[in-house]
């Protein structure tokens, strides 16, 4: 198949970006998009060209690592996949596709579609799991877990951190990722003698990362390619709200013994 | 205080208050449209006096023996402008600080789930700010009638008032914006406050929608009754009242 790519070159993040034109034939509807724009790049290097960077490492939809928005969509037309995961065969003949880095304020670009996610790891450190002593593993049936929070808890660790939520959200919120995080653990045993401190830091850190706020838009959803629910963000705000309400006790606590 | 502080501080804070003084405000629109269906009560048989505007005396003399006469009602308006106060800022807070988290769009732009409703709260929330001071001025204090607006003569008023296509035609708008707004914002606020979960979420989208409809269909039922020749004009005895 023979498309029209209108890819973002962006030199640095310092530096203004824009759309290159490249005409792109003999393209295999079998091969993944990465796999074209490798194509890409080959043509681009022998023309002595400089290559299209973009993130990626392990090709098969787990690592989070790809992050490019197609026509508009982080990972691509199709629901529930990563664009390595996504095949040329969703395109057509004579196809005009964009390319472009997800677009979120606390994801600057690098170059061309790399950005800069590292605010992602940064919520994660600041309360993204549990405090344990490290040692010999446990017996996996000493704690029982139930069926439904199990379940509930997998859906949630299903997150990648790639940030298609972010860069598909109108006001650039974090909370689906935030959301996941920290219902993951607060829906495990494990994950409860942090559970009020974790939600606080983690979201401290999330508005200080400078992403939006939450308008219910549910583009998130729609976005991720795990299928994470915003049902999860309204689990995070409740305990949200019951860790500060927690807190307003303990501080009447405090008065009471003076 | 820093607890406070704190609270609002974060996103999710400033959305909990937009959420809680947003019920408030929901609350007082279904009963304030409630209220206003007594327009199609007519008038008492013995006394002539219309059961809207017996009903608009009675909301003044609620409490009067310990708050004097309005002074509940004043309190209400307290309570509800508050809110209003608060739902605006902590809005306008939150959408500055989205645009400034979203500095760029996307060439093509494609929205899956964002739709009309929940892409103009900001906008529609502003024009609703507008309406109400409007609808204050125009039929609480009457100070933009020009119908001969008589304090206390609601039945009157309301007929003078929606003879005129554009005022008909503004307050349906007008209700139609803020069933938009509220078609988004009431299932937004169980989402906010976490209500909605564990799987509620269908219900609560129709509940949304129930609400946003009804307050449509019953706030509009005035003008377009009045307007369409529905109700008749008010007896001569009843703006004296």
């Amino acid at each position: 198949m023979n498309l029209t790519l209108f890819v973002w070159r962006q030199e640095a993040a310092s530096s203004a970006g824009s759309f290159v034109e490249y005409a792109l034939d003999g393209v295999s509807e079998d091969s993944s998009f990465l796999e074209m724009l490798d194509m890409l790049n080959e043509k681009l290097v022998e023309s002595g060209h400089q290559p299209v960077a973009f993130e990626h490492d392990c090709r098969e939809g787990i690592c989070g690592s790809c992050s490019m928005s197609i026509n508009g969509r982080p990972h691509g037309p199709k629901r529930l996949t990563t664009a390595c995961q996504l095949h040329m065969r969703m395109f057509k003949d004579g196809d005009v596709i964009y390319v472009e880095p997800f677009r979120a304020g606390a994801f600057p670009v690098v170059k061309d579609l790399v950005t800069n996610r590292s605010a992602f790891d940064r919520i994660q450190q600041a309360g993204g799991f549990v405090s344990v002593q490290t040692g010999a593993a446990p017996e996996a049936n000493a704690t029982p877990i139930e069926k439904d929070h199990a379940d509930e808890a997998f859906d949630a660790a299903a997150c990648i951190g790639c940030g298609a939520c972010v860069a598909a959200c109108p006001n650039g919120s974090a909370m689906l990722f935030t959301a996941a995080k920290v219902s993951h653990l607060a829906l495990l045993p494990q994950g409860q003698p942090e559970r009020s401190a974790r939600v606080a830091k983690m979201v401290e850190q999330m508005d200080s990362e400078m992403f939006g706020g939450c308008t219910n838009h549910g583009e998130c959803q729609e976005a991720c390619p795990k299928g994470i629910s915003i049902k999860y963000i309204a689990q995070m705000n409740r305990d949200f709200i019951s860790a500060a309400v927690r807190k307003a006790r303990s501080l009447r606590g405090a008065m009471r013994a003076q | 205080m820093s607890l406070v502080r704190d609270f609002y501080g974060s996103t999710i804070g400033k959305k909990v208050v937009m959420a809680l003084t947003g019920l408030v405000l929901v609350g007082f629109a279904v009963g304030h449209m409630a209220g206003n269906l007594k327009v199609f009560a007519g008038a008492d048989a013995t006394t002539g006096v219309y059961k809207i505007d017996h009903y608009g005396e009675f909301l003044r003399e609620i409490g009067s023996e310990m708050l004097g006469r309005a002074g509940f009602l004043w309190i209400v308006r307290a309570i509800l402008l508050t809110c209003v106060v608060l739902h605006a800022a902590s809005g306008i807070q939150l959408a500055r600080l989205n645009r400034k988290a979203k500095p760029a769009g996307y060439k093509v732009s494609s929205y899956r789930s964002a739709n009309a409703a929940s892409r103009t709260m900001l906008y529609g929330g502003l024009f609703l700010i507008a309406f109400i001071v409007f609808h204050i001025l125009h039929l609480t204090t009457g100070t933009v009638h020009y119908r001969g607006f008589v304090e206390g003569a609601v039945y009157a008023n309301l007929y003078a008032a929606f003879q005129s296509p554009a005022v008909a035609g503004f307050y349906l708008l007008s209700m139609a914006l803020l069933a938009l707004h509220l078609y988004h914002g009431t299932w937004s606020m169980f989402q906010t406050l976490g209500v909605d979960a564990p799987n509620w979420n269908g219900t609560l989208r129709a509940a949304a929608k129930v609400v946003a409809l009804a307050l449509f269909v019953g706030f509009s039922a005035v003008p377009v009754s009045i307007f369409g020749g529905l109700l008749k004009p008010p007896a001569v005895q009843s703006a004296s009242n």
